[in-house]
């Protein structure tokens, strides 16, 4: 025991060196690239910098791009940054929900909730590394590949890069005293100041993101510039740009979903593995918990997904068809089967963890009738407007739409039906809830009567407002029609789960929760949920920065480079498809060495005895 | 260890599957490249090229038709823009200063808001501010001289005279190639240079989205692979410069007739010897 004791200072110790090494690591080259983005510094001129100082983007031709080891520098930016971002949304997001769960556990004074955070905070700890190395990575990759763009950036953005390499010292101090400290500060006062760190753990990194987001922001959509980038010397205005929010909400919400998701992936794993029941039963639990995060932040998700797009559009109507109706409209095709897929398999996992409650039978009959209408919804919102057709089938169609299914394709049937698919989810975690409870206060027949109507008339007036000014209203009414829809939704959620809320207040359980009665095919679709998730990212990742389409910073500074066109679907799905695959055998070796170093071997005649 | 290698085929699988889907599931459209600035050389151009290098502009840099179209509805149609042009001046909406037609087109171009038409405008401005942006800035950024070869457009395409008059000695830049938020592109100029082989021409004018050639894989158009082995030069010919004069069984007349107007005649000739050698 004592010598597991000193196994984990030696391992705690080395994370120490870790996060000095990292910390170091990322401060040093954001400290290099600060420096040079000074004129003062720069041993060559490579941005524009006039006697007043003001930095404007100079015209690049291809041999201005420096050539590396025949690296090709988009491919290799492009997949350090995404493994990058895959590892901070994780080690972000953790501590959101660790700092919730936490926070329950103090106000229920449920142990289980304390252990199960800090569970999840141990596993972002190795990835928390890899994060600074990878980061650390990029800013090398950035500053080698692209220094003309690097230079102008950073002259734009020194100071908010420099405050970014000091709040990423906070970030691993408060997340190590976070972490090493769980133990220590416990009970009383010392609780509180834990969950106060937790706040701050928080508090900066969303800075630390937003920061971030502020430059890739300003790259679609730059401000603070004139109409030929030249800096104002405004940097407030640079970083507060027009895309600059709508991409925070976005990404706070989609790294809670991803979260979730990567840490239901490694409870799944250790479910898998386990070994005894009481074990099995843990991990459930675990993995029941992660997933039930993932889907709370993925069900806002498509609205906040709709709130960045629609603000796209209104940044630049260019850029908003380019994305929905020009060469990236069959990329929303591909995401519209990735989020059809996360929401069948969140949905699965639901159904078949009914089997851990006695009760559950009172509800199964409706799960099929859930199952088809996600389902269809599934495949309405993968229903393409129009497709590339040969000659044959064109006159076999009468044109380019077909006559039933080509009405689907438009965005009020997939607004409508990714509405319906988020109410049956909601439905589903309903059920769940209510599967091992017996309702104990009078008038539960009234509370079940209210959410019939209410699920009901929210339908409804989901299809009106989805046909009537989908179809028959022009364009800017059927944006505008999905505002409501939205409303329908989160309110019919919000109202249905305060009465229910009421009417299992003090509900007697059926029987105790049989935690791990669970068949193994459920951890599978916690990890298609991982997989899939990870792989949307990675695609909107694409999307996200492939609208700027031959610009580094839109209008404004062109890519001149000879990889600045816009791949195929093909390809950038290839390219994703291999970051996916390095970012899961690294997760892979990080649950590893997770399990290995609760492992101990007894060796015998192998040390001296004294 | 049974498990491990479990999850890792089970992920690798649905990686695979999304990697093929996006791959066989969806169509490889291939983006413009990115445009190249060439210099336009507008000096004695004729009032017929004025309106054609309009509509190239119109449909390729200008980018206009991404909206004013009529699937998307998100633009009003401009078909009858010249003959309306009066009526929105006399409107008490309008905002602008301009007195003549060809002045109010040149305005919606440069300052859209100044007039909107109704349903169309910004949502909740009432229509008092137009989604389109100054033409002259952003990523279409056209010069003065484009601004006019599209006014002149405009104005042939609503059935008025062309009044544009272009100054003399005036040059401007086109970015040839649509933006790539469309899949196809127009390139020729009367001053560009010109394609060194045929090969250069099938990539030019997107040939290949259309047809089977070389190492393209359309699938709209009739198969050009082994096309030298059936038709003559002339039918070739013809086909390039009147396509829809004579139609391949089972296809329908959607080939531009443009790409007569867009070729030199040595390179219309290129073409044609290239695609009597496929066999």
């Amino acid at each position: 025991m004592q010598s597991g004791a000193k196994h984990g200072d030696k391992m705690r110790h080395l994370d120490w060196k870790c996060l000095l090494i990292n910390s170091m690591l990322l401060f040093g080259s954001l400290c290099v690239l600060t420096l040079l983005s000074d004129p003062v510094y720069a041993a060559e001129e490579l941005v524009e910098v006039t006697a007043s100082n003001v930095i404007s983007p100079p015209e690049l031709t291809a041999a201005d791009y420096p050539q590396i080891l025949g690296l090709n520098s988009r491919v290799t930016v492009w997949l350090v940054a995404q493994l990058h971002l895959w590892f901070a949304a994780f080690v972000l997001a953790v501590p959101i929900f660790v700092f919730i769960i936490e926070a329950i556990g103090m106000w229920t004074r449920n142990r289980k909730y304390d252990d199960m955070a800090y569970e999840f905070i141990k596993v972002s700890i190795t990835a928390f590394a890899i994060t600074a190395i990878l980061g650390g990575l990029l800013t090398f990759c950035l500053f080698l590949l692209y220094p003309h763009l690097m230079q102008y950036l950073s002259g734009i953005f020194r100071e908010s890069m420099f405050i970014y390499a000091l709040l990423f010292f906070a970030e691993s101090v408060t997340l190590y005293i976070y972490y090493y400290g769980w133990h220590w500060l416990q009970g009383g006062n010392k609780k509180w100041i834990h969950l106060t760190i937790g706040l701050l753990l928080n508090s900066v990194g969303a800075t630390l993101m937003f920061l971030a987001n502020a430059w890739l922001t300003f790259m679609m959509s730059p401000a603070g510039v004139d109409a030929n980038g030249v800096f104002s010397g405004d940097s407030w205005a640079a970083i507060h740009n027009f895309l600059w929010n709508p991409i925070n909400l976005h990404r706070t919400i989609a790294n809670i979903a991803f979260g979730g998701s990567i840490i239901g992936a490694y409870a799944a794993f250790k479910f898998l593995a386990a070994s005894s029941q009481e074990e099995k039963a843990h991990y459930d639990w675990m993995g029941y918990t992660a997933n039930f995060i993932a889907i709370s932040a993925l069900l806002p998700l498509p609205f906040a997904g709709y709130y960045l797009t629609a603000e796209i559009y209104a940044y630049s109507q260019q850029m908003g068809i380019t994305s929905m109706g020009g060469v990236f409209a069959w990329l929303f095709i591909i995401q519209a089967v990735l989020i059809g897929v996360l929401f069948i398999a969140a949905n699965y996992y639901l159904w078949c963890g009914m089997g851990r409650s006695e009760g559950a039978y009172r509800y199964n009959k409706y799960i099929k009738y859930i199952a088809v209408v996600i389902v269809a919804a599934f495949l309405v919102w993968f229903t393409p407007h129009t497709l590339i057709l040969t000659n044959v089938e064109l006159k076999a169609l009468g044109g380019p739409y077909h006559k039933y299914l080509g009405p689907l394709g438009i965005m009020p049937a997939k607004n409508t039906a990714v509405n319906l698919m988020i109410l049956f989810t909601a439905i589903s975690v309903l059920l769940y809830r209510r599967a091992n409870k017996i309702p104990t206060v009078s008038r539960v027949e009234i509370g079940n009567l209210v959410q019939i109507a209410l699920f009901t008339a929210g339908i409804i007036n989901i299809f009106i407002l989805g046909t009537y000014y989908g179809y028959f209203t022009n364009t800017v009414y059927k944006i505008a029609a999905s505002i409501p829809q939205v409303l329908t939704t989160l309110i019919i959620i919000g109202i249905s789960a305060l009465i229910d809320l009421v009417i299992y207040k003090g509900a007697k359980e059926v029987a105790p929760l049989h935690w791990g009665r669970i068949p193994d095919r459920a951890q599978y679709a916690l990890f298609l949920v991982a997989v899939a998730f990870t792989w949307l990212m990675g695609l909107m990742g694409y999307v996200r920065s492939g609208l700027r389409q031959h610009w580094h910073v839109t209008d404004v500074f062109r890519d001149n480079s000879v990889e600045a066109f816009t791949p195929t679907l093909g390809y950038a799905a290839s390219v994703v498809s291999v970051g996916v695959v390095i970012f899961m055998a690294m997760l892979i070796f990080i649950f590893w060495i997770s399990q290995v170093s609760s492992q101990k071997t007894v060796v015998h005649g192998y040390w001296k005895t004294t | 260890m049974m498990q491990l290698i479990k999850i890792v085929v089970f992920s690798l699988l649905t990686i695979g599957f999304f990697t093929a889907y996006s791959y066989y599931g969806i169509p490889q459209i291939i983006p413009a490249p990115p445009p190249e600035k060439e210099e336009l050389d507008l000096e004695g151009i004729t009032t017929a090229d004025l309106i054609v290098l309009g509509e190239r502009i119109f449909k390729g840099k200008g980018a206009c038709t991404l909206c004013h179209n009529d699937v998307g509805g998100r633009a009003p149609m401009l078909d009858d823009i010249g003959m309306k042009a009066q009526e929105n001046m006399a409107d008490s909406r309008y905002k602008g200063t301009a007195s003549s037609v060809e002045e109010y087109l040149y305005e919606s171009l440069v300052d859209p808001s100044a007039y909107v038409v109704a349903g169309f405008g910004k949502m909740g401005t009432q229509d008092s501010e137009s989604p389109m942006t100054d033409v002259r800035t952003g990523s279409i950024k056209l010069s003065e001289e484009e601004l006019l070869v599209v006014v002149a457009y405009l104005q042939d395409l609503s059935g008025l005279d062309v009044t544009v008059e272009i100054p003399v000695g005036s040059t401007g830049t086109e970015e040839s190639g649509q933006p790539a938020a469309t899949t196809t592109q127009v390139v020729t100029t009367n001053t560009r240079a010109k394609y060194d082989s045929a090969e250069e021409i099938l990539s030019q004018l997107a040939c290949g989205v259309c047809h089977i050639v070389g190492h393209y894989q359309g699938l709209i158009g009739p198969d050009l692979s082994h096309i030298g082995g059936s038709r003559s030069k002339d039918y070739l010919r013809r086909a390039i410069l009147d396509p829809n004069a004579e139609l391949t069984e089972g296809y329908m007349p959607m080939m531009p007739p443009t790409y007569g107007d867009q070729l030199y005649a040595s390179e219309l000739e290129m073409l044609v010897e290239y695609m009597s050698r496929l066999q």
